[in-house]
């Protein structure tokens, strides 16, 4: 039985499998468990056409099925692979806000994100989404490179 | 009637000179191709128009605005009063409060309010206004803003039971509207015949409704502001030009260009409000007074044909053309959000009249009002009435936008031009959710499948050219003519199915009193 949980959050994006790695590498370590958290991002306030509307159950259900089958699913037999205990959880929303709730929902004792590896202007002005945790996590978060 | 009237202006840009360029023989062709659509037109639609506002047997009271208003005052009457008691509480589901966080990715409350907005903000609250005004005078403001108020207590109706009688299929997609509660609901109540005869005669008017006011009236005020700013230039082209963008979205599939004008919208309604705030706020001297003719107007005309009647009737009219209370389009918008209680989309609903007529149309109003662009006689008072014209004398005899469009212009100069933006955008928007409306009731009668949208949507894209290309009259009174008919098949069902709403919102009042329906945030 794990004594701590480790959140990470997994976006699926190029470099994340180093990402998975160095997590699993800490958990096996640790004894820790991992928590993969993966945020569908959305916004109540976003505008949709009528179109969209009718069709927007539908393509929660197909986005959902999407995020769970091709990747966390994948991601979790890893982990379960590699001997760690593993769950995972698929919200929407807004990413920052999400994995911090989520951390302190599980009694995470820490989170693993992997770096924007971005530079653009929106980064900069908006920030990104490991900007943001280093913001409001509430426990100790380590930024993958 | 006679044809809206342009300014040319001195600066005429790309199409100006484009067209000043084509020979005196093409301009010709082009406006007797104007002519021709409006003398076809206008003969078809004669009839169907005359029926619609045909005055109640001894008064000149046009039958079906008093069918409406006496709807939004039974429904008022009916929830007692719920527009205003539950306002604090509509706001509160908008913003989420009572939004399961676990439904998060879902049609949200304030998405389905939006979507449903930006098909009813369009021109109506430009163009609409100026028309009632002078023919009404300030006076129609008055009933406008109390025809909103009261039409919040239809939309509260008729949304909830788009929301509760919608058809969701195994794929996940939803189907609502009017059509839907009027078959379903009414065979709830056991009269499954009647509501079927209900829905099918709804469905044809939509489809009209969704031709005239969604359809020909934005063109055909595109093109008046169009034409106002660059000069006067045949309609049908930009008739064709509108329909080969619409027809890239609805039948293309360029969603683009949709995503981008939906979230421009939003923007320019806020800086059209924000621009009638600042013109008024220039002019505070004059608020007391114009307040003053709004209110004496609504209950003595000001010398305006008609009096208090004619006022009231404009105020009416406009208001429901704007903000479709009764109307059942919105049902159809609204149908499709996320939720597990009915009444709460019905709730969120009832901002709209509001947001609507008693928000922007009255800054509309406000504005042709304070800036004086209606004409008044120095030595009565009184507005000067154009009996040939059968409106009150403006600022450079203009009508329908154009008048909105000057009496902007009067206080800043420039704002022209950013309104003609605007009334592009909003026409574009507004057509773009009537293509759907439309294509619903459509898709009702005759069966889901590639033909029927498709030929629903070349059909659209058609009455776009002939729209912009008729005169205003014609176009506004089967706009008003389709729009009114869609009311009275709806309403008679919303009597029949009102005490479903009733025991919908009873229970959900107690259920929200004892803490059973949980506040999330």
């Amino acid at each position: 039985m794990a004594t701590e949980t480790f959140v990470v959050a997994y976006e699926n994006k190029e470099g994340d499998d180093g990402l998975l790695d160095y997590a699993i590498a800490r958990a096996k370590k640790d004894g820790a468990a991992l928590l993969l958290v993966h945020i569908l991002e959305w916004s109540p306030y976003k505008f949709l056409t009528p179109q969209e509307i009718e069709e927007r159950h539908a393509r929660r259900k197909e986005e959902l099925t999407r995020a769970k089958e091709v990747i966390l699913d994948p991601a979790l037999a890893k982990v379960s692979a590699a001997g760690l205990q593993a769950d995972c959880r698929i919200r929407y929303g807004s990413v920052v806000e999400l994995v911090a709730e989520i951390a302190s929902e599980a009694g995470a004792s820490m989170i693993f994100v992997g770096r924007s590896g971005t530079q653009s202007m929106t980064a900069r002005i908006f920030g990104s989404v490991p900007l943001g945790l280093a913001q409001i996590a509430p426990v100790p978060t380590v930024i993958v490179p | 009637m006679k044809p809206i009237q342009v300014i040319p202006r001195a600066a005429l840009p790309l199409l100006g000179a484009a067209l000043a360029a084509l020979p005196a023989q093409a301009q010709e062709t082009a406006h007797s191709i104007d002519e021709k659509i409006n003398e076809v037109v206008g003969n078809i639609t004669g009839p169907f128009v005359n029926f619609i506002f045909a005055p109640f047997p001894g008064t000149s009271f046009p039958w079906i605005v008093l069918w409406l208003v006496i709807a939004a005052t039974i429904f008022t009457l009916y929830f007692a009063f719920v527009q205003f008691r539950a306002f604090p509480h509509s706001i509160a589901l908008v913003s989420g409060k009572y939004s399961d966080p676990d439904d998060a990715g879902e049609v949200s409350h304030f998405q389905a309010l939006a979507t449903a907005l930006s098909g009813t903000v369009g021109l109506g609250n430009i163009a609409g206004v100026a028309v009632a005004v002078s023919i009404g005078g300030p006076g129609a403001t008055f009933w406008m803003i109390l025809a909103g108020l009261m039409g919040m207590a239809s939309k509260f109706t008729e949304c909830t039971l788009g929301v509760k009688y919608r058809n969701e299929y195994a794929d996940g997609t939803v189907s609502g509207g009017p059509m839907y509660y009027l078959s379903k609901g009414m065979a709830e109540r056991g009269f499954a015949g009647f509501g079927k005869v209900l829905a099918i005669c709804f469905s044809i008017v939509c489809v009209l409704g969704s031709l005239g006011g969604g359809n020909m009236f934005q063109a055909n005020q595109a093109h008046a502001q169009l034409a106002n700013i660059f000069g006067d230039y045949p309609g049908w082209i930009t008739g064709v030009i509108f329909a080969a963008i619409v027809f890239a979205v609805i039948i293309g599939g360029l969603k683009s260009i949709a995503q981008v004008t939906e979230k421009i919208v939003p923007f320019m309604g806020v800086l059209y409000v924000g621009t009638a705030l600042i013109i008024i706020a220039i002019n505070y001297d004059r608020i007391g007074w114009a307040l003053g003719q709004i209110f004496d107007g609504a209950f003595t005309g000001l010398g305006v044909a008609g009096g208090l009647v004619g006022a009231l009737i404009q105020g009416f009219k406009r208001a429901a053309f704007s903000n479709e209370a009764g109307v059942g389009s919105a049902a159809i918008a609204h149908s499709a959000v996320r939720t597990k209680e009915p009444i709460t989309e019905g709730f969120v609903s009832l901002l709209e009249p509001f947001i609507d007529t008693v928000v922007i149309c009255t800054m509309t109003a406000l504005v042709i009002v304070i800036t004086g662009v209606l004409q008044v006689d120095a030595e009565t008072g009184q507005y000067i009435w154009n009996a040939e014209l059968g409106r009150v004398e403006t600022l450079g005899d203009v009508s329908g936008v154009a008048l909105t469009s000057a009496a902007f212009g009067s206080a800043i100069s420039w704002f022209p031009y950013v309104l003609a933006l605007a009334v592009i955008l909003f026409a574009f928007s507004t057509m773009i959710s009537w293509s759907y409306y439309g294509l619903k009731a459509w898709t009702y009668m005759f069966g889901e499948g590639k033909f029927q949208e498709v030929s629903f949507k070349v059909l659209f894209c058609l009455f776009v050219i002939i729209g912009a290309a008729m005169n205003l009259g014609p176009v506004i009174d089967f706009s008003d003519a389709a729009i009114f008919a869609m009311a009275l098949f709806n309403i008679i069902g919303l009597y029949f199915l009102m005490p479903i709403v009733k025991a919908e919102m009873t229970s959900y009042t107690s259920r929200l009193k004892s803490g059973e329906i949980k506040r999330y945030a």
